[in-house]
């Protein structure tokens, strides 16, 4: 008992301080410079909103628990990110305890917007300390902070710093050193702003009883206008205190010059110059997760095929060895190619959004997602998940609403992602085997025509689940241009890195049990005469010949069907698969594509006609564009969304789309008699 | 009547009022769109697209809907 007793104290020993700030106030860098690399990210239970909480040193050395907050303008909780600030502030959040201290981290060259969320933190009555952050940028704006007075008119301790360049740091560990003390009574105090707003709604109430009295349903709009006017009344009744405040403490020095951002915004939201920087920038991104993660991609493959390799060799061969290799280290495997596209991609979003270009490229292409109903922000997900869906859907973490956020993600797989190319290529050679003469230009024109069907099948169900299912514009499209600043690379790096790490841990763990069921439906039950019959004696097998009359009125036979059921676990499989199927030998050799090509050409049916015609070819590569077979992308939507509902929504209603769209290309194409 | 969406770039106004109370109305007024408020359009984007402002010392942008709501006078 004793001992329970004594590890109880110890574990709330640690004193819990709470991070908050408005977004791009430098709550971030503040928190990486305290913690270092002591930190752990994980999501609040039940919600999509990111957990950060890190062990930093006292400037005595006493280990302090820091909770870093997601960034918001308000406590008032509108949006998941606020709901999760209020109640952890509030101690109501389940496994996260009630902080002791709050250190609240203000924009010192944005003061006046910054003090209304400080004021209604210093109103909750919790030991405050309030950072006043990049105070160089204030200083070089001409403006300068009595932060004494600021101080006094509060009740609460401040500190100025710069935490991007380690300035403050000392204070700051210095105060937290200091036993927590209550805010004193000042400007925010919370009887007094009650008072405030209490005589305006009795006013208000006044005016509606007299107006309104007679009217039958009077008294239920009568509460509504009540709590309604309590929190817009407090809302002009704090900006009209933090107004008097900012008179009292702010001066500012010199002309209104022009400020940096205001001159590189000048170019950067050009219509021209600012389109093309634009343009520059999202090739860069693409080139980078397209091209440049290609190399790291080959080594990590190539070590799986080592590993793999190794297992065989030093291995006894059977059964348990194949489960091994084929199963577990290959299914693993492929959730960690994922790496360096997902690390790239994160590392340039934590480059733009640091930087501040983020927000002037969701400005510049507001115009365009706004079309459809989304904000400016989802275009980078959505392009991303050109490459790849998965880091694609990892990115809608930028999109605040978290309706818009949905969106993107139930469409972010419909993007032509660089898995189905293979499938393409080799569709597209199959189908142009017969016409070789006018060959190059009917292929490229081909494989255009997916890529503009994937963009159809994008934009158009965005546009479709914002006017249906998730209808409604619940938040306001304002958003913040923060100044311009040379992003700090420390953060951002280990930052993405975590990210990474935690995609792979979660995903790779439903990617094995998942690997494991497919690689038992592929081998079992074992077909003991003849290896190359295994596929269609196979659980697998006969599920291909239990769906062939679903599959036959889109011109595919049970063969396909295998083939259709292992790719999707991934869509590239499809090739290795029908390689199988089809008994090809030397499928792994060089010219792979031509010779597969050449044979599934050449495959016929039982009664002699052509299994691949031309138009079987099309249904199969419309097929690919609409359909979502991809197990990451399953895992990573169950961990964005924090329920299997939406990924098995998804994954339902693009295998519906995919079978309609196969189905009026093949019978539409029968019909007018292109077979 | 003027509304913020019909300044031009580099003008100031005063927020007079918000022409309709929508649920969207709240956000602005918590990041310090409130009447009375001094506002200055910076630009806006080409083709409708949203507007880029300047309140209480910071920027922002907002879409022209949501500025449509706000009734302005010339400062």
């Amino acid at each position: 008992m004793p001992q329970a007793n004594g590890q109880e104290n110890a574990s709330r020993e640690a004193t819990v301080f709470a991070l908050v700030g408005n977004p791009n106030s430098g709550k971030s860098t503040l928190f990486n410079k305290l913690t270092g690399l002591k930190q752990k990210i994980g999501n609040y239970p039940g919600v999509t909103v990111e957990r950060k909480e890190g062990t930093c040193y006292s400037q005595h050395g006493k280990p302090l628990t820091l909770l870093d907050l997601p960034g918001t303008y308000s406590l008032i909780p509108r949006s998941p990110d606020e709901c999760v600030v209020s109640s952890v502030l509030l101690g109501k959040q389940k496994n996260t305890p009630k902080p002791d201290a709050v250190i609240c981290v203000i924009d010192a060259s944005n003061l006046e917007r910054n003090l209304y969320l400080a004021s209604q933190v210093i109103e909750l009555g919790l030991p405050t300390l309030l950072v006043i952050n990049m105070i160089d940028t204030a200083q070089s704006r001409g403006q300068t902070i009595d932060t004494e007075t600021l101080s006094k008119r509060l009740g609460v301790p401040i500190i100025e710093s710069c935490a991007n360049k380690g300035k403050g740091l000392i204070d700051l560990r210095l105060a937290m050193s200091r036993p927590v003390t209550l805010p004193k009574s000042g400007t925010f105090n919370r009887i007094n702003l009650a008072e405030a707003t209490l005589k305006v709604i009795e006013g208000k109430l006044s005016e509606s009883l007299n107006k309104s009295w007679a009217k039958w349903g009077a008294t239920k709009n009568f509460l509504h206008e009540k709590i309604a006017a309590r929190e817009e009344t407090l809302i002009e009744k704090r900006y009209q205190a933090i107004q008097k405040l900012c008179e009292e403490v702010l001066q500012t020095s010199g002309t209104c010059k022009r400020t940096r951002t205001e001159r590189i915004d000048h170019f950067l939201l050009h219509p021209i110059w600012g389109g093309l920087a634009l343009l520059g920038v999202l090739g860069l991104l693409f080139y980078s997760i397209f091209a440049l993660a290609e190399t790291p991609i080959g080594w990590i493959e190539s070590g799986i095929d080592t590993l793999i390799e190794t297992a065989n060799t030093y291995m006894p061969e059977g059964k348990l060895t194949q489960l091994i290799t084929e199963g577990v280290i290959a299914g693993v495997g492929s959730v960690l190619t994922f790496f360096p596209q997902i690390l790239m991609l994160l590392l340039f979003i934590g480059l733009l959004e640091s930087s501040g270009y983020m927000a002037r490229a969701a400005f510049l292409l507001d115009r365009l997602m706004g079309r459809v109903g989304l904000p400016g922000k989802a275009f980078i997900p959505l392009l991303s998940s050109y490459a790849c869906a998965i880091p694609g859907i990892m990115a809608t973490r930028t999109i605040e609403c978290p309706k818009d956020r949905l969106t993107t993600i139930l469409v972010a797989p419909f993007t032509s992602c660089s898995a189905r190319l293979p499938v393409y290529l080799i569709m597209i050679a199959v189908l142009t085997a017969a016409t070789p003469e006018h060959t190059p230009l009917l292929r490229a024109g081909l494989l255009l025509l997916m890529y503009l069907l994937s963009i159809l099948g994008t934009f158009g169900f965005a546009w479709f689940f914002k006017k249906t299912l998730l209808k409604g514009n619940v938040t306001s499209s304002i958003m913040e241009l923060p100044a311009y600043r040379v992003p700090s690379l420390g953060p951002i790096i280990s930052d993405a890195w975590n990210r990474t790490k935690l995609f792979i841990r979660r995903a790779g763990t439903v990617i094995l049990g998942i690997s494991i069921i497919m690689w038992f439906c592929l081998n079992y039950p074992e077909s003991k005469e003849n290896p190359h019959t295994q596929l269609e004696h196979s659980i697998a097998g006969q599920i291909g010949k239990g769906v062939e009359p679903i599959i036959a009125p889109l011109g595919y036979d049970w063969k396909t069907g295998i083939a259709l059921i292992a790719s999707f676990a991934a869509r590239e499989v499809f090739v290795s698969t029908t390689a199988i199927i089809y008994n090809i030998e030397g499928s792994n050799e060089d010219p792979e594509i031509k010779t597969l090509s050449q044979a599934l050409h050449k495959q016929k049916r039982p009664n002699g006609s052509p299994v691949f015609t031309p138009l079987t070819c099309l249904s199969l590569m419309v097929f690919y564009v609409f359909a979502l077979q991809c197990l990451s992308t399953i895992a990573v939507v169950r961990r964005e969304t924090n329920s299997w509902r939406w990924p098995i929504f998804q994954f339902s209603y693009m295998t519906f789309v995919a079978y309609a769209a196969a189905f009026i290309v093949y019978q539409g194409g029968i019909l007018l008699g292109f077979n | 009547m003027t509304s913020l969406c019909d300044l031009k770039p580099g003008q100031c106004a005063t927020i007079e009022r918000f022409l309709d109370e929508a649920v969207s109305v709240f956000r602005l007024k918590e990041m310090g769109l409130l009447p009375g408020t001094v506002v200055e359009l910076m630009r806006k984007a080409p083709w409708g697209g949203p507007l880029q402002i300047k309140v209480r010392g910071s920027v922002l942008s907002l879409r022209r809907n949501e500025a449509s709501l706000m009734a302005i006078s010339l400062a």
